[in-house]
C-alpha cells in the first residue's frame, strides 16, 4: 500500500469517528433529563414562553429529522446560541479555543521534548543511577495531581525565584497598552506575525508553567514507553552492526535506535494531546488561562447543551486531526507502517 | 608480519555461579591479503573471537592472552579505537543487520561520516562508488531504498559496502552466506574474493560451512569448545585433516560417504562452557582418545605450515577425505 492510499484510508476512518461522535452527542442530549425549552426560555418562564422556545428549537420535529438538522448545523459551523448567554457559540469558541489549543499543543511538544530523550538516555544507561533517577522522576510526573504540581511550580518559579509570571496569558501592559492583532488567536504565532518579539517573549513566559503542568503526565508516560522500546531495540542486530562499523554511541542512540522507538511514543502523543485538551479545564482555572476549559465547565454546570455539544465536537475534531498528523509522521519515520 | 597474531587467547564472561569460558585457548594467525576461515559448530567461540577482535565483548569480560596483536599493536588496549577504522564487521543475516527505518544512503553515509572528513557531495559520490564496487546495479536507486525494498543478496552487498566504507583493512565476515540462497551465496563469496585481490583487504571468514571454506579460503583454523584444534593452509586442513575433530567434522558432511549410507554424526555433545577442562576438549567424544588425553593438554604438532594439537601421533592418511 502506498503512502497516498494509506493517508486516504486514515482520512476515511477519521470521518467515521467524527460522524459517530456527532451521533453520540445528539443521543446524549436526548437522554439528559432536562427540558431544553425551559432552559432556553430564560428564568421562570411562562407556559407560552416555553411553547415559543419549543418551536424555535424545532423540538416538535421527529428524532431523525432533528438529528439531520443538528448534523447539518454542526457541519456548517453553525453551533447555534448559548441557552444561557444567548451569544453565538461560534464566536465564543473562536475566542476561547485558540488559547486552549496553544496550551495543549505546547504542552504536548514539551512532553515529547522531555520524555523521548529522557527515555533514550535511561535505556542507554540501563541500571545506572541516571536510569533510576529517571524512573523515579517519571513515576512522580505521572502520579502527581495537576493542581499540586501547578501550585508547586507557581511557588518555585513565580513566587520564590520570580522568573515566570504567576498566571494569565499576557502581561497587563501588553494586553492593554499595545495588544496584539488577533490574526490566528494563537498568541505566539500572532506575535511572530506582527514581529512583536516583546509580546512573543511575554506570551512564552506565561505559557511555560501551565504547559509544564499539563506536560508532566504525558512526559512520564512517553519516557517509560521510549525507555522500554529502546531497551528492546538496542539489543537488535543492526545496533551491534552499527557499533562494529565504528559509529559513535550518541549517533547510534539517537540516529539509529531512536527512530525505531518513536512509534509507541508518537501513539501516546495522540492520547496525551487529548489528555491536555480535557485536562486543561483544571489547569486553566488555576492559571487563569482564558481558554475553553472554563467556558465548557460553566456550560456543563448550567446544562447549556448547545455549548457542550459544540465544544465536544470541536475537541473531537482537534483530536482526530492530531491523530491524522501523527499517523502521517509515523509513516514518514518508519516506511514499513504503510505496509501493515 | 602477520596482520593478526593471536596466541592462547581466552575470554571468561562473568556469570552467576562462576565464569563462563567463552574462549579457552585460541591461536590464530592471519596473513595480510588472504581469506582465513574460522570454522566450527555454533557455540564453539567463533563469534566470541570476532567480538574480542572488535572490542565488543560484554562488560566484565576477562581477556587473557600470550599474544593478542593486530598489525603489531596490542588489541586488548586498542580494539575499541581500531573498530570501524582498521577492523570492521560484515554482519551475519543482512536483513537484521540493516536498520529498517533508515534509507541505505543514511546507513552508508553514517559510516563514511564516522571515519572520513569529507564534504557531503564527496560522501554521496563515495557511496555510489562503493555500492557499484559490490556489484549492485543502479546504485543511485539502492541509495534511495529502505532495506525491506531490497532482496537478501542486495542487502548483503549493502552490508559489504558499509564495511568497505569504513576503510578498514581487516574485515570480519560473520557467516556472510548463511542467510542467502546457494547461488547468491556463491556470488557474494566471489565478490569477497575479488575485493581481497583488488583492494588488498584481509578477511576473517567465520563459518560453519566447509563448502564456503573450500570455495574462498586460503587458510583456516578449526575451533572446538573455545579451543583452536587445527590450523593450516586450506588444502591441508580439508584434504589431510590431522585432528580427530576436523576428521569427524568432514566425515559428517552429507556428501562425505557413498550414496545410501547413513550420515556419520559425532557422538556425544560439546562440553558445557562453564566446565573446566584439564586435558583435550574433544577427548570425551574422540574415538582415538586414550586415558591420558583427558588428563593433560594435548601437545602441539606441526608439519610445515599445518599445526594441530593432539596427543595421538598419526600419519597423513587420507581416510577422512575418502
Amino acid at each position: 500500500m502506498g503512502l497516498g492510499r494509506y493517508i486516504f484510508r486514515r482520512f476515511i476512518l477519521s470521518a467515521f469517528v467524527v460522524v459517530g461522535v456527532t451521533f453520540l452527542v445528539f443521543v446524549a442530549a436526548q437522554v439528559v433529563p432536562s427540558d431544553p425549552a425551559a432552559l432556553y426560555a430564560g428564568p421562570r418562564p411562562s407556559a407560552e414562553q416555553i411553547e415559543k422556545a419549543r418551536a424555535e428549537l424545532h423540538l416538535e420535529a421527529s428524532l431523525p429529522e432533528r438529528f439531520i438538522r443538528f448534523g447539518k448545523a454542526m457541519a456548517t459551523g453553525d453551533f447555534g446560541v448559548s441557552y444561557k448567554s444567548r451569544r453565538l457559540i461560534s464566536q465564543d469558541l473562536a475566542a476561547f479555543l485558540p488559547a486552549t489549543l496553544e496550551l495543549a499543543a505546547f504542552s504536548t511538544f514539551l512532553a515529547l521534548l522531555i520524555g523521548i530523550p529522557a527515555g533514550a538516555f535511561a535505556a542507554a544507561r540501563r541500571g545506572g543511577w541516571l536510569d533510576r533517577m529517571g524512573g523515579l522522576a517519571s513515576i512522580a510526573a505521572v502520579a502527581m495531581p495537576a493542581f499540586f504540581l501547578a501550585m508547586l511550580l507557581q511557588f518555585v518559579f513565580a513566587k520564590w525565584l520570580g522568573v515566570l509570571p504567576l498566571s494569565g496569558r499576557m502581561s497587563r501592559e501588553i494586553a492593554i497598552s499595545a495588544p496584539l492583532a488577533p490574526v490566528t488567536g494563537f498568541a505566539l504565532i500572532d506575535a511572530l506575525l506582527s514581529r512583536r518579539f516583546d509580546a512573543f517573549g511575554d506570551a512564552l513566559a506565561h505559557l511555560i508553567l501551565p504547559a509544564l503542568t499539563l506536560a508532566a503526565y504525558p512526559a512520564g508516560i512517553a519516557m517509560r514507553l521510549t525507555r522500554s522500546a529502546m531497551i528492546e531495540i538496542l539489543e537488535r542486530r543492526h545496533i551491534l552492526a552499527a557499533r562494529a562499523l565504528g559509529l559513535s554511541g550518541r549517533r547510534i542512540l539517537f540516529g539509529h535506535a531512536l527512530p525505531n522507538a518513536v512509534g509507541p511514543a508518537l501513539t501516546v502523543l495522540g492520547l496525551s494531546f487529548a489528555f491536555a485538551l480535557t485536562g486543561a479545564v483544571l489547569v486553566e482555572i488555576i492559571f487563569a488561562w482564558p481558554g475553553l476549559g472554563r467556558y465548557v465547565s460553566e456550560a456543563i454546570l448550567s446544562k447549556d447543551f448547545p455549548v457542550i455539544a459544540a465544544a465536544t465536537l470541536v475537541v473531537t475534531l482537534c483530536y482526530v486531526a492530531m491523530n491524522l498528523v501523527l499517523d502521517l509522521a509515523q509513516a514518514l519515520i518508519d516506511p514499513r507502517v504503510t505496509l501493515k | 608480519m602477520a596482520l593478526l597474531d593471536i596466541r592462547a587467547l581466552s575470554v571468561d564472561l562473568p556469570a552467576p555461579g562462576g565464569a563462563i569460558h567463552a574462549l579457552r585457548r585460541v591461536d590464530l594467525t592471519v596473513t595480510r591479503g588472504t581469506i582465513h576461515g574460522l570454522i566450527g559448530e555454533s557455540g564453539c567461540g567463533k563469534t566470541m573471537t570476532a567480538m574480542a577482535l572488535l572490542g565488543l565483548l560484554p562488560r566484565g569480560a576477562d581477556i587473557g592472552a600470550e599474544r593478542f596483536l593486530f598489525d603489531g599493536m596490542a588489541l586488548r588496549d586498542v580494539a575499541s579505537s581500531l573498530r570501524g577504522r582498521r577492523i570492521a564487521l560484515i554482519s551475519q543475516d543482512p536483513a537484521a543487520a540493516l536498520n529498517p527505518v533508515l534509507t541505505i544512503r543514511r546507513q552508508i553515509d553514517d559510516v563514511l561520516r564516522a571515519h572520513h572528513d569529507l564534504p557531503r557531495v564527496a560522501r554521496d559520490a563515495r557511496a555510489v562508488e562503493l555500492l557499484a564496487a559490490t556489484g549492485l546495479p543502479d546504485p543511485a536507486r539502492v541509495l534511495r531504498s529502505y532495506p525491506h525494498q531490497l532482496s537478501g543478496g542486495m542487502q548483503q552487498r549493502v552490508v559489504i559496502a558499509q564495511a568497505l566504507a569504513t576503510g578498514a583493512d581487516l574485515l570480519i565476515a560473520d557467516e556472510p552466506t548463511t542467510a542467502l540462497d546457494v547461488t547468491i551465496g556463491a556470488q557474494v563469496l566471489a565478490l569477497l574474493r575479488r575485493l581481497v585481490q583488488e583492494r588488498g583487504l584481509t578477511i576473517l571468514m567465520i563459518t560453519h560451512d566447509m563448502d564456503v571454506v573450500a570455495e574462498v579460503c586460503d587458510s583456516a583454523t578449526v575451533l572446538y569448545a573455545g579451543t583452536s584444534v587445527e590450523d593450516g593452509p586450506m588444502s591441508e586442513v580439508l584434504t589431510r585433516p590431522r585432528h580427530p575433530y576436523t576428521r569427524a567434522l568432514l566425515a559428517a558432511l552429507p556428501d562425505a560417504g557413498p550414496p545410501g549410507t547413513r550420515l556419520a554424526a559425532i557422538e556425544g555433545r560439546i562440553p558445557p562452557p562453564f566446565e573446566a577442562i584439564a586435558g583435550c576438549a574433544f577427548a570425551p567424544r574422540c574415538a582415538a582418545a586414550q586415558a591420558e588425553c583427558r588428563l593433560r593438554p594435548p601437545p602441539e604438532r606441526q608439519d610445515g605450515q599445518h599445526r594441530w594439537t593432539c596427543l595421538v601421533e598419526r600419519g597423513t592418511d587420507d581416510q577422512a577425505a575418502a
